[in-house]
């Protein structure tokens, strides 16, 4: 049988690099081949050079792309528009960037039904709505009239999807299709997809950073890497057992629950693609490599049910590169450095003639926390629960509304800020933003030391220096300038900062969900280093649940302003209470085989602070909701082992009732 | 919606009350009516006599705020800033230095004003869209990088010599318009053409490039990607999705000048002898004829936060994510 | 230092004053810049663009003419007596010393470009007789004998010009080609076949096309000019090229000197809104609501018909002619600078309102580091490239607004060269028959290069500061 589509030594170059050299691969009909790789690895030029829509500068060198009995890249463009939406689709990562903000969905989709399928008024209307319903978006008729920025992000996405499945494509390209949705919202998504597939027997394309959801969703993978792909076969196959290193380092660069041990890490960078690249592309950074590597690019070899291009396929040990060191188990002796009561963040909302506040958005109602020094609190939840503003109100970035805090077990007044910031600091999320381009490293360590006394000028001159080795920069970095910097190695610049001022909690605002697996692995590896080396307590904030399993000793689960449930690490994420920690640990994508997994698939999205849910604010997405969880808000339960949730349903049944 | 005009309004009074005071202190405080009548009066007539009797006429006779000895209410409204500024919130401008008032010629001239400006508004929006959409649609390519190169040659030249040159060869050397003049109805049309094409004409260098710009920054956005996808062609991506995005931006800068276009434009009426506000504006400057200055002043104001409302108005019509509260 | 020892006595306009200050305040930033590697970067890619460097050129050599004209002195009277020395009351500038006859060869009236005679008919003695005709200029011309060899004396003259121009822009490229293949250490035949494919790194063609070309306009222009009034005569016998030169330095200070007073308050008020919001905020909006409410042109005239009242009050304050136009060109850069900082404060308003949220920004007020300092270190620096591209952008439009305004009646002084005046004064001169094209020729020539040359600079400034194109870099 002939495949849908085949990709045949793709060569595509943007400017003088060759984002794109040499990639083949097919997709059969029905089937879903997954494109994994990291970010700048060309999988996302790969798919865009099928549908030939490159960005500016980009072109194709070489190569062949048959879909069917079509040459594409033959095809005039009149001829090549006819395919693209018909019968080859896209969905792209960013759904609320990827729709015309202007123009309402059904008219969006409207357009691509009467390109394809020629249907005008009422007949395309009832296509559109009928499309709707088959990606699952409740209410379809009245949401067709809906613009953009009106819907949540779930639903832009499933109207992107059903956009892309107007044409009725043989083909569906997904590119990232949920890296930019909560976990909840992207298990409703991928649901949707695999569920698109069966019934129409379409062919797809998914191009993932994710592991996760390539265990999930793929049939066959690929691994793309610097422009090349290195290994590729069936799903299960290279679950079992991936042949080449850097595949192999991708799974184990991947935080897993209990091990204990250090995450592997991949050293140096990815090589440009603008100067020639003789031998393999991933030899100047792999462990295994040998003179031959360098020398020459490795050929395909069929190996255990996987092609794979590597020399030493076959010889690599069979068993895990990690490290195992056993952390240093010091009994831990609880003492509390960070308590927090009651703390609120609530903003006005001004209306009216002369404005005057209305209402409130109340972004933290009431949360209560305590972070033990020299331990991990993490506190999870999806964006929008308000975790960052606990962050912010901490360190008074914002003043909140209501709540006191304790650190060190004085009250932070803001006579006593100095203190406080001295013992306290925090690290941003975003690498690129949260260090000023107009500053040389040096200066940027060295800030917040003047600003707090710290030292005198010249100690402060040597903390620079010490200060970079603690988190494994060169001496020199200091007299550069942040853009000289990966992303990763931006996150080292940032921990050194908030190191500077010696404080003994650093608030981590989801400080590697901006970051590729394998740098993410270096700086949880460089946080929990830090931890053991100098006694420091996290407040971890995240939504990444892989993450808090590796690094948190406890977890509090935030939803909508509150938190819902809190306990030990181990408890909270393996006996989850809340139906929602449930859903969402439920609903992460795993490598491993789903053995006994109870998964909880929420319907709907979070509803706005603004104007929260009465009762229980997470009853309308509840499973288990019943009329007393529609009335008042549930009291806390305890568990035991400091281990509580707050829920009726929980309360009801008794504690003792195994998760 | 109407909650936000009436405060939108409201914040207007205190706006107008600031460029009230601000050209009450530039007339009257920096400069006192002496000086200005010394001005007026030229160096040879000047007494202490004919400035008194200067003063008189035009009504500066009196103090600036406070008028100590008159009696009641009329301590505050017979001085200089209840009678000339305080005024003006009614649109009571008074009279100008030839005698007439000045409400009323600026009822006469808004007409003619409007018969040049808005034509120029209309045919320029459309000659600069269409310029600007020919380059993004050929972007990248030399067709592009010499219509910028146009544009900035073109808005590298003195607007004056845009109206001389067409005054000069199209009026004077082949004769084929009135070099100036007004007339109203249809007979008017050949008086208005030569400003029209001149003023169109010379605004062509910024705002085809102006446009351009932005809609190119709008073809880089990801939904163009998208409705490329779709297969849609080029030229329905152009005019569907970019023109659309792009007419937000472009047609919110046309709606602030909108009120403004009764005051029309000064050079182009003064040179093509039309008889708008424009060169009544003009003249004013030329005569130093200050009270006909302020009314305009004032005009000018009133019609530009006027402008800012409607732009925010219209912003709520072309872009459904903005909704006025 | 006895003061019979010199012939002239410098003399120092406000303007002056500003000029050179403002160059100062360019060289420092020029030395701070080039300490800088991430600030020198795009400089070095603005310095890549060719067209961009053509223009720099044409510019700098507009600035220099501009200086030169800035150095102001008065003579000694030569009838003054010795220890009491008595000075001109003609003002006069580095320049002018420099083009000498060019300024004091004044004919009766209009004379076209290059003409031998008057514009307007006189009586004049021929053969003993009075005839009515058009008589010989004084000075323009005026080495001709015989009146048939005047084509030909001009063509040789253009000839001659633009050969020393093209010999000497030769000898200056054979040296600068030695240099650099010395420097680079390359054979002088590989630098050339580099410089002809344009594979220098830096846009050597353009540099030496560009710099050959105003060598070879400018020989032939001294040389015509030697003899003759290039572009004629204006209604009182001026020379138009000296006319339109002086012009360059009224152009420069309206383009430079109103953004000098524009940045400060843009700067300051626009970051103090964007940053600390609220009440602080609201004012500095209301304040720039108000002025940008009022038209423009109106704002300004109103203001200068002020000034010149208040000039016209106090005459005794000002010694000299030039004293006087000099304050008045002052106050209408200090207007405009007040009526304009508004789109700079709003545009640096936005950028601090958006970077005060950032990252980096809470990371500081995290260590406690003070407003100030945060502004300084943190809001200003990434909002600098805004200034600078506000303030090339703004430089022609600041030029092409005096000519306006000039006509209007509120530009300079109407006894300063300017191209307002001297649009002004030829444009009643079109009706004429035949027409006294000249002075609007040459305003329109050296207006436009000048303008294109800005347009064209800051568009090239514009790509290479745009943070959305460094994102790509």
């Amino acid at each position: 049988m002939k495949p849908l589509l085949r990709v045949d030594t793709l060569i595509t170059k943007i400017g003088a690099a060759r984002v794109v050299d040499g990639v083949s691969f097919r997709v059969e009909a029905g089937e879903t081949y997954a494109l994994l790789g990291e970010s700048g690895c060309g999988k996302s030029i790969t798919a865009l050079s099928l549908m030939r829509l490159l960005p500016d500068g980009g072109r194709i060198v070489s190569g062949a792309v048959r879909l069917g009995d079509t040459d594409v890249l033959a095809l005039p463009e009149r001829e090549m528009r006819r395919v693209r939406g018909g019968r080859m689709a896209m969905v792209f990562q960013e759904p609320m960037l990827a729709l015309n903000p202007v123009i309402r969905v059904g008219d969006q989709i409207g357009e691509a039904l009467s390109l394809h399928q020629g249907l005008a008024g009422a007949a395309a209307r009832e296509a559109a709505r009928a499309l709707l319903d088959s990606v699952g978006v409740p209410d379809a008729a009245r949401r067709l009239d809906t613009y953009p920025f009106e819907l949540s992000g779930g639903l832009r996405q499933r109207m992107m999807i059903a956009m892309a499945l107007a044409g009725e494509p043989e083909l569906l390209i997904a590119d990232e299709p949920t890296t930019a949705l909560d976990v909840t919202i992207q298990a409703q998504v991928l649901g949707v997809l695999r569920d698109l597939r069966a019934t129409r027997r379409m062919g797809m394309l998914l191009i993932t950073h994710d592991l996760g959801v390539v265990a999930e969703n793929a049939d066959r993978v690929g691994v793309m890497y610097a422009g090349e792909l290195l290994e590729e076969g069936a799903r299960d196959a290279f679950f079992t057992a991936p042949q080449h290193p850097y595949s192999r380092m991708l799974f184990e660069a991947l935080p897993r629950t209990g091990d204990g041990g250090r995450l592997a890490t991949i050293a140096g960078q990815v090589p440009r693609l603008d100067a020639p690249l003789p031998g393999c592309r991933f030899a100047p950074r792999c462990p295994f490599a040998i003179a031959r590597c360098r020398e020459e690019s490795p050929g395909w070899r069929e190996l255990g049910g996987m092609r794979v291009r590597c020399h030493r396929a076959g010889e690599l040990p069979t068993d895990s590169v990690r490290e195992r060191i056993a952390h240093s188990a010091t009994a831990h002796v609880p003492q509390t450095l960070l308590q927090v009561e009651g703390l609120k963040m609530y903003f006005p909302i001004r209306r009216g003639v002369i404005p005057r506040t209305v209402g409130y958005v109340r972004a933290v109602d009431g949360v209560d926390l305590a972070v033990q020094a020299g331990r991990t609190l993490a506190l999870v939840g999806e964006s929008g629960c308000g975790k960052t503003t606990v962050g912010k109100a901490l360190l008074r970035l914002i003043e909140p509304t209501a709540g006191t805090i304790m650190l060190g077990g004085e009250t932070v007044a803001a006579k006593r800020m100095p203190a406080l910031r001295r013992q306290a600091q925090m690290v941003f999320q975003d690498p690129f933003s949260s260090l000023n381009p107009r500053m040389r490293v040096a200066d940027i360590l060295l800030e917040g030391m003047e600003a707090l006394g710290v030292d005198t000028r010249g100690k402060r001159r040597g903390a620079v220096a010490r200060l970079l080795s603690q988190v494994g920069l060169p001496d020199d970095a200091g007299d550069r300038y942040p853009h000289a910097f990966s992303g990763g190695q931006r996150q080292r610049i940032a921990i050194a900062r908030a190191l500077a001022v010696s404080p003994r909690l650093v608030i981590c605002d989801e400080p590697t969900s901006a970051l590729d697996v394998s740098v993410q692995a270096q700086i949880l590896n460089l946080l929990k280093d830090l931890q053991d080396d100098l006694g420091l307590a996290y407040l971890f904030i995240t939504h990444n649940l892989a993450v808090v399993e590796y690094l948190a000793h406890e977890v509090a689960v935030m939803y909508l302003g509150r938190i819902v449930e809190q306990g030990p690490a181990g408890a909270v994420l393996h006996t989850p209470r809340h139906p929602y920690t449930q859903a969402l640990v439920g609903a992460l994508p795993r490598i491993e085989p789903h053995a006994g997994r109870r998964i909880i698939r929420l319907a709907g999205d979070q509803p706005s602070p603004l104007n929260p849910p009465a009762g229980c604010h997470f009853h309308p997405r509840c499973p288990h909701a019943s009329a007393i969880c529609r009335q008042t808000y549930p009291q806390q339960t305890d568990l035991g082992g400091g281990h509580w949730v707050r829920c009726h349903w929980v309360a009801e049944q008794g504690k003792d009732f195994p998760g | 919606m109407f909650a936000y005009i009436l405060r939108r309004l409201l914040y207007a009074v205190p706006i107008l009350i600031g460029v009230n005071l601000l050209t009450f202190a530039l007339f009257f405080v920096v400069n006192t009516p002496d000086d200005m009548a010394r001005l007026q009066l030229g160096a040879k007539h000047v007494t202490a006599d004919a400035i008194e009797r200067w003063k008189v006429e035009h009504g500066y006779d009196k103090p600036l705020f406070l008028n100590t000895q008159a009696t009641g209410s009329a301590q505050l409204t017979d001085t200089i800033f209840f009678r000339h500024s305080a005024t003006m919130f009614v649109f009571r401008f008074g009279k100008g230095d030839d005698g007439r008032d000045i409400a009323n010629e600026i009822r006469i001239r808004m007409g003619p004003s409007l018969a040049i400006a808005l034509p120029v508004l209309v045919i320029g929006l459309m000659v600069n869209i269409t310029f600007a959409l020919l380059m993004v649609f050929f972007r990248a390519t030399y067709l592009d990088l010499w219509g910028v190169v146009l544009c900035v040659i073109l808005m590298s030249i003195s607007g004056l010599f845009y109206i001389i040159a067409g005054q000069y060869f199209i009026a004077k050397l082949w004769n084929l318009l009135p070099i100036s003049g007004f007339a109203g109805g249809i007979n008017g049309l050949r008086f208005i053409l030569l400003p029209v094409l001149v003023s169109v004409v010379a605004g062509i260098g910024s705002g085809s490039r102006w446009y351009r710009t932005i809609f190119l920054e709008e073809i880089g956005k990801d939904y163009v990607r998208t409705a490329r996808a779709k297969g849609l062609s080029e030229i329905r991506v152009l005019f569907r999705h970019v023109l659309k995005n792009g007419m937000i931006p472009i047609l919110t800068g046309v709606v602030v000048v909108l009120p403004l276009l009764f005051m029309g434009s000064l050079i182009t009426e003064s040179f093509f002898g039309i008889p708008g506000l424009g060169s009544y504006t003009i003249d004013a400057i030329q005569a130093q004829d200050f009270a006909v200055v302020r009314a305009m002043v004032f005009l000018g104001s009133f019609l530009y936060i006027v402008g800012l409302i409607l732009t925010d108005i219209s912003y709520s019509w072309v872009d459904p994510r903005v909704r006025l509260r | 230092m006895s003061v019979g020892s010199f012939d002239f006595v410098p003399v120092i306009l406000w303007t002056d004053a500003l000029i050179f200050a403002l160059l100062g305040v360019v060289l420092a930033l020029v030395w701070f810049i080039r300490r800088h590697p991430h600030l020198r970067a795009p400089w070095r890619s603005v310095a890549r663009r060719p067209m961009t460097v053509g223009a720099a050129l044409v510019l700098v050599v507009f600035v220099f003419i501009g200086l030169l004209d800035s150095l102001h002195y008065r003579e000694k009277l030569s009838d003054s007596l010795p220890g009491h020395p008595q000075y001109s009351v003609e003002v006069l500038s580095a320049f002018d010393a420099l083009v000498g006859r060019l300024r004091t060869q004044q004919e009766k009236t209009y004379s076209a470009p290059l003409a031998l005679r008057l514009y307007a008919k006189e009586f004049i003695e021929r053969d003993g007789m009075t005839v009515r005709d058009y008589p010989r200029l004084k000075y323009g011309g005026a080495h001709l004998k015989k009146t048939d060899a005047h084509a030909s004396d001009i063509a040789w003259r253009i000839f001659a010009g633009l050969g020393q121009g093209l010999a000497a822009s030769l000898l200056l490229f054979g040296l600068l080609a030695a240099w650099q293949a010395r420097r680079h250490d390359t054979a002088f035949g590989d630098w050339l076949a580099a410089w002809r494919t344009g594979h220098l790194g830096w846009p050597g063609r353009t540099l030496v096309l560009v710099l050959g070309l105003m060598l070879m306009l400018g020989a032939a222009m001294a040389h015509l000019a030697a003899d003759y009034h290039v572009f004629g005569t204006d209604k009182v016998g001026q020379d138009v090229l000296y006319i339109s030169l002086k012009s360059i330095r009224t152009g420069l200070v309206i383009g430079t000197l109103t953004t000098l007073v524009t940045l400060p308050l843009a700067i300051l008020l626009g970051i103090a809104a964007g940053y600390f919001r609220g009440w602080v905020d609201d004012v500095i909006q209301y304040v720039y609501t108000v002025l940008n409410s009022i038209p423009g042109v109106l704002l300004i005239a109103s203001a200068v018909l002020i000034v010149q009242v208040a000039i016209e009050a106090h005459p005794q304050v000002f010694d000299t002619a030039a004293a006087r136009a000099d304050i008045r060109l002052l106050a209408l850069c200090l207007i405009m600078g007040v009526t304009s900082w508004t789109g700079l404060a709003r545009l640096l308003r936005g950028e601090s309102l958006k970077l005060r949220t950032l990252d980096y920004v809470e990371a500081a007020r995290a260590f406690g580091v003070s407003h100030v300092r945060i502004i300084s270190r943190h809001i200003f620096p990434n909002v600098f490239h805004l200034v600078l591209i506000a303030v090339v952008l703004d430089f022609s439009g600041l030029v092409l607004a005096e000519a306006v305004l000039s006509y209007v009646g509120v530009g300079v002084d109407p006894t300063m060269y300017s191209w307002g005046n001297m649009i002004n004064g030829a444009r009643l001169e079109l009706a004429r028959e035949p027409v006294v094209w000249w002075q609007l020729g040459a305003a329109f020539v050296f207006m436009f290069t000048l303008v294109l040359a800005a347009n064209l600079f800051a568009d090239g400034v514009r790509d290479a500061f745009d943070p959305r194109l460094e994102a790509r870099r």
